[in-house]
């Protein structure tokens, strides 16, 4: 049901700044999102492997976390500013 | 609109009106989430210190797990012992944030101080000028630079490339991307919680679809926990970049 209300709703405006800044927000989220996933998973092998390098693994995959974050961060502050 | 759910303009969720004052020096909400953040750090380290016994017990014991997570687990995992100097201004970036932040999820209040970028610009800037600052001291200004830009073990040639990308990375799109990481966060957090209590109050206002209530309900309050996580992960992010940024500026090895 929703669905169809968006569709009618899309017909009637015409595809807005809007609607595009959301789309190409969600297609710049697709990278980080394979990344963090890769580097999550990596490390989550890597502490099953060696269990008493935990703490030291822990910083260091905030820590890349944090640098492919960024990414889809920039990402969510240019869809407000496209919106505009 | 849909299920008749108008969602605020973003300028509704984050613009909050002065209570007292102009535009420029007035206080809103936001600014008086700033104040209580402060009173609250001062309070709980002033707490912590008052009488200081060799067992220690309630806040006292607190605050000195607080001091060991934070030199323990940012600072000598960053630094080493040499960075025990900046204890006390990680703990506080900690402490800070952390208090801004953890206003998103407290009933009534439930704005997170953060999700202006005006705070963490300012924050990242001291980082910003702490980290150059000593690495300067350290170096000598020439050296610094030299330090900074100029990665070893690079062929001559290639400096010409090198040395513009490094210089846009650590003295322009550091500080942004620093203070970007934790508003935009926050920003996140805090539309994410809105959007689930509109659809909530709408879908309830709508009769005949007010039978799925609980789903939109029950997404609040799982939102509500995980932000508790954010905000807590979000301070730690943000004071371990810093330790690492201090690190990487002050260092001599290579």
């Amino acid at each position: 049901m929703s669905l169809s209300v968006l569709a009618q709703e899309a017909a009637a405006e015409g595809i807005t700044n809007t609607g595009l800044a959301a789309l190409t927000y969600g297609i710049g989220a697709l990278g980080p999102g394979i990344g963090i996933g890769y580097l999550v998973g990596q490390s989550v092998q890597a502490m099953a492997r060696q269990p008493e390098a935990a703490g030291m693994v822990r910083t260091t995959m905030f820590l890349g976390i944090a640098f492919v974050e960024a990414l889809a961060l920039i990402g969510f502050v240019v869809f407000f500013l496209a919106q505009a | 609109m849909i299920f008749g759910a108008e969602f605020p303009p973003l300028s509704h969720i984050v613009n909050w009106p002065e209570m007292v004052g102009d535009d420029t020096w007035g206080i809103n909400k936001v600014v008086l989430v700033y104040l209580f953040a402060v009173v609250l750090t001062v309070l709980f380290f002033v707490l912590g210190s008052r009488k200081k016994e060799l067992v220690p017990t309630g806040a006292q014991n607190l605050a000195e797990m607080a001091v060991e997570f934070v030199e323990d687990g940012i600072v000598m995992d960053t630094m080493g012992p040499e960075g025990r100097k900046f204890t006390p201004l990680l703990l506080t970036f900690f402490f800070f944030i952390f208090f801004c932040n953890i206003f998103e999820i407290i009933p009534i209040i439930q704005m997170p101080a953060t999700a202006r970028i005006a705070l963490p610009l300012a924050l990242s800037l001291i980082a910003y000028v702490t980290y150059h600052g000593f690495g300067m001291k350290e170096h000598g200004v020439l050296g610094y630079f030299k330090h900074a830009l100029v990665p070893p073990g690079v062929p001559p040639a290639l400096l010409i490339l090198i040395v513009p990308i490094e210089f846009i990375s650590k003295f322009l799109v550091q500080p942004f991307s620093h203070a970007v990481r934790l508003f935009a966060n926050l920003l996140a957090g805090h539309i994410l919680l809105v959007t689930f209590a509109v659809l909530t109050s709408s879908v309830w206002a709508l009769k005949p679809t007010a039978v799925i209530v609980p789903l939109p309900a029950f997404a609040v309050v799982a939102f509500t926990a995980f932000e508790l996580m954010v905000s807590f992960l979000q301070a730690y992010v943000f004071t371990l970049l810093a330790g690492v940024y201090i690190n990487a500026a002050i260092s001599h090895e290579h």
